[in-house]
């Protein structure tokens, strides 16, 4: 392959953030600890640069590195919401770190290392690439889980998380193999080509390609946290410090959408047929078991872990209708989902205070009386959650539905409905313990002196019935970066 | 038309906007609070007058419309318009709601704020519903209305508010999404969300009945019919006045207004097959409830199952319509059929709110909804207790009252289907008679029950400001219901002419 100088500059925002982690990493190494707000402060600045470098240079769509890479809609659309989630987090996370003595450079360099193999993942245009994308985000993300070294808990999480996640890795690169074996390329759009070829008629190779599929299915499962692949999603979600969580919880659900994009719609197009029917299966498990098991959960972390489960059954749905109306509900969904999340554990960073996690649903008892304006954002969060109109959730959910119906799927999306009913009883429990319960401690909230976190909570919860008024503009971004 | 203002926008966000005013007020201010919450209420009330007297009635066509892009992506769009049927039932929402916060006035003192802000809010939210001429717009402010009545049980409700609350908001949730459903499944038919588009569909019959089940699902809830109707009683028991008071008055006939809407421009065919089933489970709920509520010992509770009973009117006239359309394709009668259901949507909305406003006047006092801790409040709230008697009549459908009007055309209409169906429905005017008349003797006549009876305080000037708007509504409609009638009088005939053709 030919050195060429275009596919450098092609990829500049990569390139930059990849420059800005390794300068940050050797700044922070000078730096006391007093003064880590340099390390914060340079870690969103490099986060916002690169996405202004992205928006500057979003057209055309090309390819580079002989293909390797993939510049199109699609990325630019998930690359600024993984971007501005993962600044959001950092903005987020500070106080807590900080209170908690996790307030260390390895945070934000393990975060942003995440970021760009995400970045790379969303990009890839070849399985290998979606591999290397995929292990620097997992790798970093599992090192994030124990950052609180001296937490039992957390030290469990962490090894669930990596025994799983190897396990699924594994699996992947298995299915990546077969794939190869059957198609004689890594070249995703290759792949394309030849996959319905192979896949359909009495191809030697046929039973080969489709086990392959299966082992890829088995892997974008994980990544996602769908049932029967969520076991590690409650554990992790509990166990990992609330600041990582949410980095979990969040960025990296965009980032798993983008894998299973490049990957289905990308490359195993041709196969629509087979893996419409396995992402039904696990979109009907995944919100059976998320919607049901949520209801028993005390632990508000939990409790939003089964949501996740159930909520990237929703997901699935819109994927499992493979046109590109499909491929852009579901895009809405992983943005609206990622967007709802960051609110949802920015609250419990708020209510934590040092010493003490805010993580049982009865340390939220009451709030409305402590605190109103935070209250209605908790209501905000939970009904946006539950997908209740005019809020963001609901507009996501109606798009996926849609796209169900459209698919032919209509039993799918009856049974989506039916279980976001038993969703929404445990969005309302949430609801109901902060307007309708009597706080045990009646003094106003403590809220804490951090304004910029203060103020982006605030946006960020308002921004969710702002969205839902005004989704126009998001869902037509989302349909051109799909060419529609 | 000779108004530029988008009157319809303003009636929707000038209340959501007022409501977002009143909450940052905090709670501490409560005085302010209630004060500038009223003089919003009156203020929407001003505004929807024009409404009333700018709509040319006889053209029965949809006037006052706004039409914006919203969501270009999916063919959204922000289409406001209003017909005789909304133009009643806005205007009976912004008159009940100025009431409702009127009757709050001392009764709620726990942060004032919220509880104005969420009538507000909720104010806008049922105007939007009944002003939506997009599908998905108008379902958005379906769903959203559940969200402040929601709060507003469970916050200032009584000791069983989370029970009721959350039951309320399961059961209308379940019913309103598959309706979504069916709207999608329309969407994707018509390409358009306009409600006028989807009327215009031509669908099979299997797609037929299968779309009128789910809207049934949606819509018979929120009415509610026998036998999803038991949310109703928990809630209404639960709520405090205010909420009982809209809810009955309000949200009860958006269920009414979405079959009208909904059912029988879109779904014909199905709506004229399987009318008998709707028919028998409002004969049901007319009969049934109303033997239910003769057991009541809880007044709230009695109040609400008549309202089941009544609203078994509403659905019964408009499914009557749909018979008789099947049996002789006569549009004169299912006009009737219509229009008595519409005309029983106002008079119930102006009866039960009344009842329930009469209800938290005693509770207020007494802090009881007990039967039997009443009994002889004539002897020391006689103008009251004149009001009371005055409700209760038009609850059992005295002529003279509104009460009679609806039930009289619906009657009318259900004897050309069959002279059975007519004695059933009117078998309603004897139990009706009985439950509230019974009421009415434990409550109001004999001798003083206890000290605390002995106590009461005649009505104040606010609650009678109250309750005499509710009763001059009630003897209007009963006495004079032209005004009303013809307002409506060539919508409906429009909705009769779109049901009588086949979409097959």
């Amino acid at each position: 392959m030919p050195f060429n100088i275009h596919d450098i500059v092609l990829l500049l925002p990569e390139d930059f953030l990849l420059g800005a982690v390794c300068a940050i990493l050797l700044v922070d190494l000078f730096l006391k600890p007093a003064q880590r707000a340099i390390t914060h402060w340079l870690s969103i600045a490099a986060l916002l640069i690169t996405i202004g470098l992205i928006l500057a240079d979003a057209d055309p769509a090309t390819t580079a590195f002989g293909g390797m890479y993939v510049r199109d809609g699609v990325a630019t659309v998930l690359k600024v919401f993984i971007l501005g989630t993962t600044a959001a987090v950092f903005v987020y996370s500070r106080g807590y770190l900080r209170d908690r003595g996790l307030y260390v450079g390895e945070f934000y360099l393990l975060c942003l290392f995440a970021t760009l193999g995400a970045m790379l993942l969303v990009s890839a245009g070849n399985l290998v690439m979606v591999y290397l994308g995929l292990e620097l985000l997992t790798l970093s993300s599992y090192a994030l889980v124990a950052l609180n070294r001296d937490s039992p808990l957390s030290s469990e999480a962490a090894m669930k998380y990596f025994v799983l996640g190897a396990l699924a890795s594994g699996m992947l690169l298995y299915g990546m193999s077969m794939i190869y074996g059957a198609t004689g390329t890594l070249d995703l759009a290759q792949v394309q080509k030849l996959s319905a070829f192979v896949a359909g008629g009495a191809h030697e190779h046929q039973a080969l390609l489709l086990f392959g599929l299966v082992f890829v299915i088995v892997g974008i499962g994980f990544k996602f946290g769908a049932a029967p692949f969520h076991m590690w999603i409650p554990d992790v979600y509990q166990g990992a410090p609330t600041a990582v969580t949410l980095f979990i919880g969040s960025a990296q659900k965009i980032a798993a959408f983008g894998m299973a994009y490049r990957l289905l719609a990308g490359g195993l197009d041709g196969m629509q047929d087979h893996w419409r029917e396995m992402l039904a299966v696990l979109a009907v498990a995944s919100l059976a078991i998320g919607n049901v098991v949520a209801i028993a959960q005390t632990n508000f972390k939990r409790l939003l872990a089964y949501s996740t489960i159930s909520h990237m059954g929703f997901l699935l749905l819109g994927l499992l209708n493979g046109t590109p109306s499909g491929y852009a509900a579901a895009m809405f969904y992983a943005i609206a989902y990622a967007v709802t999340t960051t609110v949802a554990f920015g609250l419990i960073l708020l209510l934590a205070r040092s010493g003490f996690e805010a993580e049982e649903i009865d340390d939220f008892r009451g709030l409305n009386q402590r605190n109103p304006w935070y209250a209605f954002i908790v209501m905000l969060t939970m009904a946006s959650l539950a997908g209740v109109p005019p809020l963001f959730g609901f507009f996501a959910k109606l798009l996926v539905l849609k796209a169900a119906i459209d698919a032919g799927m209509l039993w799918a999306a009856i049974v989506a409905i039916v279980f976001a009913i038993v969703g929404a009883f445990y969005y309302l429990r949430v609801i109901k313990v902060v307007y309708f319960d009597a706080p045990e401690d009646k003094s106003p909230l403590v809220l804490p002196a951090d304004l910029p976190f203060r103020w982006l909570l605030s946006l960020n919860g308002v921004a969710l019935l702002v969205l839902g008024l005004f989704w126009g503009p998001l869902i037509g971004w989302c349909y051109r970066a799909l060419g529609l | 038309m000779t108004s530029t203002l988008p009157l319809l926008s303003l009636l929707i966000w000038l209340p959501i906007a007022g409501g977002a005013l009143v909450s940052l007020l905090g709670s501490e201010r409560a005085g302010a609070a209630r004060w500038l919450a009223l003089a919003v209420s009156v203020l929407v009330l001003l505004v929807s007058i024009p409404l009333f007297t700018g709509y040319d009635a006889d053209a029965g066509t949809l006037q006052f419309a706004e039409n914006h892009i919203w969501i270009a992506a999916i063919g959204a769009n922000y289409h406001l318009g209003a017909d005789g049927i909304s133009i009643a039932l806005i205007v009976l929402t912004t008159f009940t709601t100025v009431l409702t916060l009127l009757g709050a006035w001392d009764s709620v003192h726990d942060k004032v704020n919220q509880y104005l802000a969420a009538f507000l809010v909720l104010e806008g939210l049922m105007i939007g519903v009944f002003a939506a001429m997009d599908a998905l717009l108008f379902y958005v402010f379906f769903e959203g209305m559940l969200i402040p009545m929601f709060i507003i049980i469970g916050i200032w409700g009584g000791p069983r508010r989370v029970y009721a609350t959350l039951k309320f908001f399961l059961y209308t949730f379940f019913g309103s999404i598959f309706m979504l459903i069916a709207l999608i499944y329309l969407f994707l038919q018509a390409h358009s969300w306009e409600m006028a588009d989807m009327a215009n569909l031509h669908l099979s019959a299997t797609a037929q009945a299968w779309l009128f089940f789910a809207f049934l699902a949606g819509f018979a809830i929120k009415v509610p019919m026998w036998p999803v109707h038991t949310w109703l009683p928990d809630a209404h028991v639960e709520a405090p006045t205010g909420g009982s008071v809209i809810l009955a008055a309000i949200m009860l006939k958006v269920g009414g207004y979405g079959f009208i809407r909904f059912s029988l421009p879109m779904v014909p065919d199905a709506c004229q097959e399987f009318a008998w089933v709707v028919i028998a489970l409002s004969l049901i709920a007319v009969i049934y409830i109303g033997f239910v509520a003769l057991a009541q010992e809880d007044m709230k509770k009695l109040i609400a199952y008549s309202s089941v009973s009544h609203m078994g009117f509403v659905t019964l006239g408009v499914f009557i319509a749909m018979a008789l359309v099947r049996k002789d394709g006569n549009p004169d009668a299912a006009y009737l059929g219509v229009s008595g259901a519409m005309v029983q949507m106002i008079s119930h909305g102006f009866v039960s709110g009344a009842m329930f406003s009469c209800v938290g006047v005693l509770y207020d006092r007494v802090h009881s909804r007990m039967i039997k801790d009443y009994g002889g409040v004539v002897n020391t709230m006689p103008w009251f207790a004149a009001l009371w008697v005055l409700f209760s009549m038009a609850n059992c459908g005295l002529p003279g009252t509104s009460g009679f009007v609806g039930e009289f055309m619906v009657i009318l209409a259900s004897f050309q289907m069959n002279a059975w169906v007519a004695a059933a429905a009117a078998f309603t005017l004897i139990i009706g008679a009985a439950y509230t008349l019974w009421l009415v003797k434990r409550v109001i006549f004999g001798a003083v029950a206890n000290d605390h009876v002995a106590h009461l305080k005649d009505i104040n000037a606010r609650e009678a400001l109250v309750l005499g708007a509710f009763a001059a509504g009630v003897l209007l409609v009963g006495v004079w219901p032209a005004p009303l009638t013809h307002l409506m009088d060539a919508s409906v005939r429009h909705v009769v002419d779109q049901l009588m053709q086949s979409k097959l």
